[in-house]
């Protein structure tokens, strides 16, 4: 059993740290500010990204990406969470659920994607369908060689910057065991045709300058060539590629994490209260104590998945386990860092309570943390079950 | 053109350095180390001469244990070409890293050796200046400038004074300071690149060099804490202070 790290690995860690702190780390405060991250410096970001490589890290070198294996990508996320969410963004790792591009689709977003010429944006959720994706009530009827789409997504992130949408939508009834249930079919939208609108969605507490929209689709048309994958196969199209998407959600966190701890120990470190520093109060050391062991395991848990991504052995449970672990003490250690900052951890110039609210959205998003436990317990329990 | 550029690994400048509890030294084990940021200043100036089309090839060199291999992988991953490892486990001092470099620059001709001016661990400054010493070469140290004119480079180096300008004869020594760039992450490609770049091993034997120390360390103790100051209440008692007391008026 290896831990450690291979030289390219640690210098992978190294640039990106780098590119992190000169190229993004300085405008953290701005994004939080404004809420927005301006388009000047997207493409400025964009530009530096692609020329250092690490635009489109996660995709294969034959398609032009930068061809990391899971564990190096895993590193290359955590470090990118140390920074503002909407910022690592623009670094933009196209999601995987693109490789599912065939024929021309490939040309028209795959490679402009990886390119960085388009950018993507995944539509599932809806106000009536969030954890229960497969109740989701956006149709996709088929009129000849049309389907001509109808209903509403909502919280669609980055949808108002995305040039194209992958949406999920039902396509017809099949009748199984347990009873009928939806198909769905997902299907590459252009932003822009007739029929479809995108408004942006209420403010979150988490991630300024990262948005979310609602799509109000209406007899909006599409050719059966924008299918994405196979027609009624939506979830096996997601299922296949998008499985490891909650292990970079759970890395990001353990960026954010140690940088967390960082802020926290300096502050400990030298804020005095009552004569003495106040790390050197029990209440506060065994804190940071507390704080180091937990992003310790969860970071353990995080590349173990990775690893075993690599090795082609890893489980649903295993990125179950590490997205809920990680998000989980993210809060934690988020929440401990402002306890230890006092009443000036809640001050946006102190930028630690930007880390406690993005920490939020993480036991949510890309699977709630009861959804993780719902797949880790059922890992269990199923094979004991007739 | 070819440049040589010698890199050291010392404790990452973010590191808080301490010192052994015998006195003996500060202490490395388990310390996150680095390339010193005026070796990577020396690597950036040599990337960006090739890629002005000056520089055609560059070597970089570092002298120190097995560890220092990582120090060239760094140097390869921002672009330069191979690297040359003088393998020792002995403390190295100035004049024996001085002297090893100059066995190794007579060995690979370079018409230009870029080094730090000064490594933050021992904070000597003696490196640079000896090389040139050795090889009676020219020498343009602190440099926040460099100009390749033909057989000259003329260098802006950073003075007491201000800034001065020299103009040298090719080949030269130059040393780095702060302001001459700012060093690069890798990119991705290069980092690839980089496993598969050279590295030689060469022994301070194979050199024809001892580089023993020929200073002892008698003793390492941490510089003294600052004292809190005084308040006083009148400019009067300032002045008597600093008259009786600090006596410095």
């Amino acid at each position: 059993m290896k831990f450690g790290l291979t030289t390219e690995q640690q210098l992978l860690v190294e640039a990106i740290r780098g590119f992190v702190e000169t190229e993004l780390m300085p405008y953290e405060e701005e994004v939080e500010r404004t809420d927005k991250v301006r388009p000047e410096l997207i493409a400025q970001i964009k530009e530096r990204a692609i020329r250092a490589g690490f635009y489109a890290a996660n995709m294969p070198e034959e398609l032009g990406g930068g061809g990391l294996d899971h564990v190096s990508l895993t590193l290359m996320e955590r470090e990118l969470g140390r920074t503002s969410f909407a910022l690592h963004y623009v670094v933009a790792r196209p999601s995987n659920i693109l490789r599912a591009c065939k024929g021309d689709q490939i040309e028209r977003y795959l490679l402009p994607a990886i390119r960085g010429e388009r950018v993507e944006c995944l539509a599932m959720t809806e106000p009536g369908a969030g954890s229960d994706l497969r109740s989701m009530k956006t149709r996709a009827v088929r009129q000849g060689d049309q389907y001509v789409i109808n209903g509403t997504k909502h919280f669609i992130s980055y949808a108002d910057v995305a040039d194209f949408i992958v949406l999920f939508a039902a396509s017809g009834e099949e009748s199984t065991a347990k009873g009928s249930r939806k198909m769905i079919t997902s299907f590459l939208v252009d932003k822009g045709i007739p029929g479809l609108e995108v408004r942006m969605g209420p403010k979150s507490v988490s991630h300024r300058g990262y948005h979310h929209c609602e799509l109000v689709f209406a007899d909006c048309r599409l050719p059966a060539s924008q299918i994405l994958g196979e027609e009624h196969r939506g979830f096996d199209v997601a299922n296949t590629w998008l499985g490891a998407t909650r292990l970079t959600v759970a890395t990001q966190c353990v960026g954010r994490a140690q940088r967390a701890l960082e802020m926290a120990t300096k502050w400990a470190a030298t804020r005095q209260q009552f004569g003495q520093t106040i790390g050197k109060f029990q209440g506060t050391s065994f804190k940071l104590a507390d704080m180091a062991t937990e992003i310790a395991a969860a970071e353990l848990l995080v590349l173990n998945a990775a690893w075993k991504t690599d090795q082609g052995t890893a489980m649903d449970q295993d990125y179950a386990m590490a997205k809920l672990y990680a998000t989980e003490m993210l809060a934690r250690v988020t929440d401990n860092a402002v306890q230890i900052f006092g009443g000036m951890g809640l001050m946006a110039e102190v930028g630690v309570e930007r880390l406690w609210r993005d920490a939020r959205v993480e036991r949510i998003w890309d699977g709630t943390s009861e959804i993780q436990r719902h797949i880790i317990s059922r890992a269990l329990l199923r094979p004991q079950e007739d | 053109m070819k440049v040589l550029v010698a890199v050291k690994r010392v404790i990452d400048a973010n590191v808080k350095v301490r010192v052994k509890t015998d006195g003996s030294g500060v202490e490395t084990a388990n310390v996150k180390m680095a390339m010193n940021p005026f070796c990577e200043i020396a690597v950036e100036e040599a990337v960006r001469m090739k890629e002005a089309g000056v520089a055609t090839e560059i070597v970089a060199v570092s002298c120190g244990g097995a560890s220092c291999a990582e120090t060239l992988r760094t140097a390869l991953a921002m672009g330069a070409d191979r690297g040359i490892h003088v393998q020792t486990d002995l403390a190295l001092q100035p004049l024996g890293v001085a002297k090893l470099l100059k066995a190794v620059i007579e060995k690979e001709q370079p018409k230009l050796v870029i080094t730090g001016k000064q490594a933050i661990d021992d904070d000597s400054n003696q490196t640079g200046q000896m090389v040139a010493g050795l090889l009676g070469w020219a020498q343009g140290t602190f440099a926040s400038k460099l100009t390749v004119e033909g057989e000259q480079l003329r260098a802006k180096r950073e003075v007491d004074g201000g800034l001065e300008t020299v103009l040298l004869k090719l080949p030269a020594v130059v040393t780095t300071d702060l302001r001459l760039n700012e060093p690069r992450y890798a990119s991705l490609p290069n980092i690839m690149k980089a496993k598969k770049k050279p590295i030689e091993a060469l022994t301070p034997d194979a050199l024809g060099v001892d580089p023993t120390p020929r200073l002892t360390v008698l003793k390492v103790i941490e510089p003294p804490k600052r004292k809190s100051g005084t308040k006083v209440k009148t400019v009067a008692e300032l002045v008597e202070k600093l008259r009786n007391e600090a006596k410095v008026i």
